[in-house]
């Protein structure tokens, strides 16, 4: 099952997919680019995973001071930092570098405090793309990393589709990629995460309670390159959608 | 967000919460000089330019009242009192002369956390365990506060004074504070932001009782137990 939450004619609808775009409840049809498509799911607690893939930790190793080697590295964002699909997103004119990254967000979808590996995908609601953006330039040392590098107004974009998870029963097997202006520049599998999503879930759940609605964005990949006022960045993951995002 | 506790009840208009509360580290200039030259050193190299911001998720909050965990590994947390902003109208790029136009009213929050003397990536577990977070349940209109950079919030722990925080001696102000947090990210109504939790948070361990009082300010309390005897 995939839903989209979408805006349209004054309303905010459930939609599902169409052979010409989307379809409301009521049957309308529709087309992807007459609506407005907001987040998924109105977001929750959302957790995002730093450093999570092997290759990107050797992309960013220059920067590794003092990383414990077992714990994953999980910091939080807020609400305001969210958009859907087709959304556009500000890149301040001062920055030197700022880049997108693909990731696989899980939404959970049943509280889970204490849950196990063994147990864990039980939780989950489904699966959605994230393009979780970063201005590097605005990095600091101080509770890394900072907000201002990591939860700009438009920042964290989510959609367009809301995959139950018992159409993805193996989050692990799953390839991702980004395209900016149609050119391929990253790519990887979520079978190079060094915490599972099971992990992940098993992890925070042992310190904090899950709500559903709660979404955790589990990393990226290496391949991030700077992006530019203008271009169109799609994060893609099989099986879960194409997320398209312009930047501003 | 917690079973068998009082829900935060502050959810009539303008201060219905909106799900967004924000601590602000190294705000208070005496927790900043603590470190000493090592603010210069690795792994910061430099003193902080922006706030230095943390999130409080929803998982973390109780109502003044109620209880908050101890965790067994954890058994002496630390008691951050402050004063926070509950924001009543947007605010996206607002300059510091107007900042106080966007606030609502004033909260008292407790900012619970496991001490910790490293800053560079917190761990999670150090600040957003389940009931890490309890505020007050009444905000107070901005004008019961005559001055936010003025104020003496006293924290007892079972009756007795241990600690007497100014919002005074800040690196930011409040009205400078909201004007660079909202450079970067929209403050929504109902947000709320801290003001820093003053140098020298008091520890709790299970079984004391936490009361937070400041002039012109309801007062915050909460009972810290063992964790699984919530």
């Amino acid at each position: 099952m995939r839903t989209a939450r979408i805006a349209w004619a004054g309303a905010v609808h459930t939609a599902v997919p169409h052979a010409d775009g989307l379809q409301l409840a009521d049957g309308t049809v529709l087309a992807e680019t007459e609506v407005v498509w907001l987040p998924p799911v109105v977001p929750g607690t959302v957790i995002a995973l730093g450093l999570n893939y092997a290759d990107h930790v050797k992309e960013l190793s220059k920067e590794l001071s003092s990383v414990s080697a077992d714990e994953p590295l999980a910091f939080l964002k807020t609400a305001s930092s969210v958009i859907g699909h087709r959304g556009r997103t500000p890149r301040p004119r001062d920055a030197a570098f700022m880049h997108y990254e693909c990731e696989l967000a899980v939404v959970i979808g049943r509280p889970a405090r204490r849950v196990g590996t063994a147990d864990a995908l039980a939780h989950v609601a489904g699966y959605t793309v994230a393009n979780d953006y970063a201005v590097r330039d605005y990095l600091e040392n101080w509770y890394r990393p900072n907000l201002r590098v990591k939860n700009r107004d438009g920042g964290t974009v989510l959609g367009p589709w809301l995959v139950s998870a018992d159409e993805l029963p193996d989050p692990q097997a799953l390839a991702l990629r980004t395209r900016v202006n149609g050119q391929l520049t990253q790519q990887g599998s979520t079978a190079n995460m060094i915490h599972s999503v099971a992990a992940l879930i098993e992890y925070l759940s042992g310190f904090m309670t899950l709500m559903p609605g709660d979404i955790i964005l589990t990393g990226t990949p290496d391949g991030v390159v700077n992006v530019n006022p203008g271009d169109e960045v799609v994060t893609e993951i099989d099986g879960v959608g194409s997320l398209v995002n312009t930047l501003v | 967000m917690l079973v068998n506790q009082p829900p935060v009840a502050l959810d009539i208009a303008p201060w219905a919460l909106s799900g967004t509360v924000l601590g602000v580290l190294m705000n208070h200039r005496p927790a900043l000089a603590a470190l000493g030259e090592a603010v210069h050193l690795p792994p910061y190299k430099a003193p902080p330019k922006a706030p230095v911001l943390y999130v409080k998720p929803r998982n973390t909050w109780v109502a003044s009242g109620g209880d908050v965990p101890v965790p067994a590994d954890a058994p002496a947390l630390a008691f951050g009192a402050t004063l926070a902003a509950v924001i009543g109208r947007t605010a996206c790029g607002v300059a510091a002369a107007d900042t106080l136009s966007h606030v609502a009213g004033w909260l008292l929050v407790g900012d619970v956390f496991v001490p910790h003397d490293v800053f560079y990536r917190p761990s999670l577990r150090w600040r957003v365990r389940d009931g890490f977070c309890p505020l007050g349940t009444a905000v107070v209109p901005l004008s019961a506060v005559a001055d936010p950079d003025a104020l003496t919030l006293t924290v007892e722990v079972d009756g007795q004074t241990v600690q007497q925080a100014s919002t005074g001696e800040r690196v930011r102000d409040m009205a400078t504070l909201i004007a660079d947090v909202s450079a970067f990210m929209t403050l929504n109504p109902g947000d709320v932001l801290m003001y820093g939790v003053a140098h020298g948070a008091p520890h709790v361990r299970a079984g004391q009782q936490v009361r937070v009082t400041a002039p012109g300010l309801a007062p915050l309390e909460a009972r810290f137990v063992a964790e699984g005897q919530a």
